[in-house]
C-alpha cells in the first residue's frame, strides 16, 4: 500500500482537514500516454485491495484486465483503512461523497494523469463515479455507475440511522449490529432462502441464518472503526448529486463528453433499478452516450460483488470500446 | 443472411442523424447504420443476451421493455431523427402505443413490418384452413411472438386515422423483388414505411 499526503482538504462543510493522507494500491502498468488508468471506487466497508474483494472482476485475464490496465483504488478518507479518518485526526469533520471524490481527485493529479479511462464503482463506489462525472467531466472518459443512486432512498437512510444508533449506545456490539442489519439489506428474500432456508445449526440451537449473521457482525468489529462507519454512512445519506443544480438533467449537462454504462441488479432493493433508470433519463435528457442493463440476479445487492457472468461480459466488453 | 429491409432503412438514414433503434436484438442494423451512415445511435431491447452482445460490439444499448410502457416515455421530444421499428410491431401488446412515442420522441419513424395478406399466407390459411407458417413465419399460433398480425392496408388505414404521414414506402416480394405499391396487399411479403408525425 502506498501513501500519498498533501496540506489540506477544503471540505464541503467549509472546514478544513489538514492534514490529508490518501492509502491507495495501483495494479498493472500505466502506459507512456497515461491513457490506460482505471479508478475503482470501494464501498462502504471496502477498501484499496480491489484485487482481493473484486477478484473476479479485476486482475491478469479478468474483465478489467491488469495486463492492460492501469487500476486505481484508494481508501477513502473517513475510512480506516490508512486515508484520513476519525482514528487519525479528532474530532473528525463530517465529509461527503464530494469531498471523498476531491481527495481521489488529488491524488489522480499527484500520479500525473490527466483523463482516466473509467471510474467504476458499485454503491457508495459508484455514488462517486457519479460524482466524478459530474465534477471533474473533463477527467473522466467514461464511467460505469453500479448498483448505485443520484440519492438514497429514505428506506436506506433509516437502514443507516439504525445502524449509527446502536453505535451510539456501544460502539462495538453496535457496529455489530449495524453489520447485521446491513448484510440483511445487502440480500434479497430468495437469496437468503438460497442460502440459509430455515436450516438449522446441529443441535437445533440457532438458525444458520442467525449464525450467518453474527458471524458477520462480529468479525467486522475486529477490522472496521465505528466512527469511520458513522462518518461514511453520514456521508452516503446525505449525498444527492443534484443539489446544486436544478434537476438531475442539470448537473449531467456539462457531462456530455463521457461514456456511461449504468448498471442495476432485479433483486436490489437497497438501490433499486428505477434509481438507475433516473440516472438514464437524466443522461439521455442531455443526449449522453448511455447503455443500461438491469441484470436478472437473485442475489439483492450483494450481486455486484459476485461472480456474475452477465456483468463480467458486459464490463470486459464496454472497457474494451470506451 | 441479405436483408431487403436492411438495406432500404440504412438507403432512408441520414448521414450522421440521430437513430434510435427498438427492438435492436444483437445490434446488426445499428451496427450497419454507424458504420455506413455514421449515425449517432441507441438501441432498445429487453433480452439480456442480445443487450450484452451490443454492449461487447461497442453498441450503446439500453434495456427496457418498451411493450409495459416504459422506457420511451422518458425520452424528451424529438431527441431523435429517426426512431425504427424493425420487425417488431406485430410483436408487441399495444403496438398503437408503442408506435405513437416513437413518432413523438422521433422527428421520422422507419417501420417495417410482414404483411399477413400477402398472397402465401393467404392461400395456407385459404387451402390449409390453419394459421399460416413459412420461414419468416416459423411459429406455432401458441407458441409465436408475433401477436399482432397486420397488413399493408391495415397499416395504411392506421397512419390515416391517426393523422400519421407516410413520407416513403417500400414493398418487398418473397424473393427480395421490388413489389409495385398497387399490388403491395398482395404481392409483398414486407413493407417499410417511413412516417412522420
Amino acid at each position: 500500500m502506498l501513501d500519498f499526503k498533501f496540506n489540506e482538504l477544503k471540505l464541503k462543510s467549509g472546514e478544513t482537514l489538514a492534514p490529508v493522507t490518501i492509502a491507495y494500491q495501483t495494479f498493472g502498468t500505466l502506459n507512456k500516454e497515461k491513457s490506460n488508468a482505471i479508478l475503482i471506487c470501494h464501498a462502504l466497508s471496502g477498501d484499496s485491495n480491489v484485487v482481493e474483494w473484486w477478484g473476479k472482476m479485476v486482475g491478469e485475464g479478468k474483465p478489467i484486465d491488469t495486463k492492460k490496465y492501469f487500476v486505481i483504488c484508494s481508501n477513502v478518507i473517513g475510512g480506516c483503512y490508512g486515508s484520513t479518518g476519525p482514528a487519525t485526526v479528532q474530532p473528525f469533520p463530517s465529509i461527503t461523497i464530494s469531498d471523498m471524490v476531491n481527495a481521489q481527485k488529488k491524488l489522480i493529479d499527484h500520479l500525473g494523469i490527466s483523463r482516466l479511462l473509467s471510474v467504476i464503482g458499485g454503491s457508495m463506489g459508484g455514488m462517486q463515479g457519479l460524482q466524478w462525472s459530474v465534477a471533474y467531466p473533463q477527467m473522466v472518459k467514461s464511467v460505469i455507475p453500479i448498483a448505485t443512486t443520484t440519492k438514497l432512498s429514505a428506506q436506506g437512510i433509516a437502514f443507516n440511522e439504525v445502524g449509527r444508533h446502536a453505535i451510539m449506545l456501544n460502539p462495538k456490539d453496535g457496529l455489530a449490529v449495524a453489520r447485521m442489519i446491513g448484510h440483511i439489506t445487502y440480500l434479497s428474500d430468495e437469496a437468503m432462502h438460497k442460502k440459509f432456508g430455515r436450516r438449522q445449526k446441529e443441535g437445533g440451537v440457532e438458525f444458520e441464518v442467525e449464525s450467518y449473521l453474527k458471524h458477520q457482525g462480529s468479525s467486522f468489529t475486529k477490522r472496521f472503526d465505528a466512527n469511520s462507519y458513522v462518518s461514511i454512512t453520514k456521508a452516503i445519506d446525505r449525498f444527492d448529486l443534484a443539489e446544486n443544480y436544478n434537476g438531475l438533467a442539470e448537473a449531467f449537462a456539462g457531462s456530455k463528453e463521457i461514456k456511461f454504462m449504468v448498471v442495476s441488479f432485479t433483486s436490489d432493493w437497497l438501490f433499486p433499478a428505477y434509481q438507475s433508470w433516473e440516472i438514464v433519463k437524466a443522461l439521455k435528457t442531455n443526449s449522453i452516450n448511455v447503455s443500461y442493463r438491469n441484470i436478472g440476479s437473485t442475489a439483492g445487492h450483494d450481486a455486484f460483488l459476485l461472480d456474475d457472468p452477465q456483468l463480467k461480459t458486459i464490463i470486459g466488453g464496454f472497457l474494451s470500446n470506451v | 443472411m441479405f436483408k431487403p429491409d436492411y438495406d432500404q432503412i440504412v438507403k432512408w438514414v441520414e448521414p450522421g442523424s440521430r437513430v434510435l433503434d427498438v427492438g435492436c436484438g444483437e445490434g446488426l442494423l445499428l451496427d450497419r447504420l454507424i458504420k455506413e451512415k455514421n449515425v449517432h445511435g441507441v438501441g432498445v431491447d429487453n433480452d439480456a443476451k442480445s443487450l450484452d452482445l451490443c454492449i461487447t460490439k461497442g453498441l450503446s444499448v439500453i434495456q427496457s421493455n418498451v411493450d409495459q410502457g416504459e422506457g420511451l416515455k422518458d425520452f424528451p421530444d424529438k431527441t431523435f431523427d429517426y426512431a425504427i421499428l424493425n420487425d417488431t410491431l406485430q410483436a408487441l401488446h399495444r403496438p398503437l402505443e408503442v408506435l405513437l412515442s416513437m413518432l413523438r420522441l422521433s422527428k421520422k419513424v422507419i417501420v417495417g413490418f410482414p404483411n399477413f395478406a400477402h398472397l402465401t399466407p393467404r392461400f395456407y390459411l385459404f387451402f390449409q384452413g390453419r394459421m399460416p407458417m413459412s420461414k419468416a413465419m416459423p411459429h406455432m399460433w401458441y407458441d409465436t411472438p408475433n401477436i399482432h398480425f397486420m397488413t399493408v392496408k391495415d397499416f395504411q388505414l392506421l397512419c390515416k386515422d391517426q393523422g400519421i404521414t407516410v413520407l416513403k414506402q417500400r414493398y418487398f416480394g418473397e424473393h427480395f423483388e421490388s413489389v409495385h405499391p398497387f399490388l403491395a396487399n398482395l404481392l409483398a411479403a414486407e413493407a417499410v414505411f417511413l412516417i412522420k408525425k
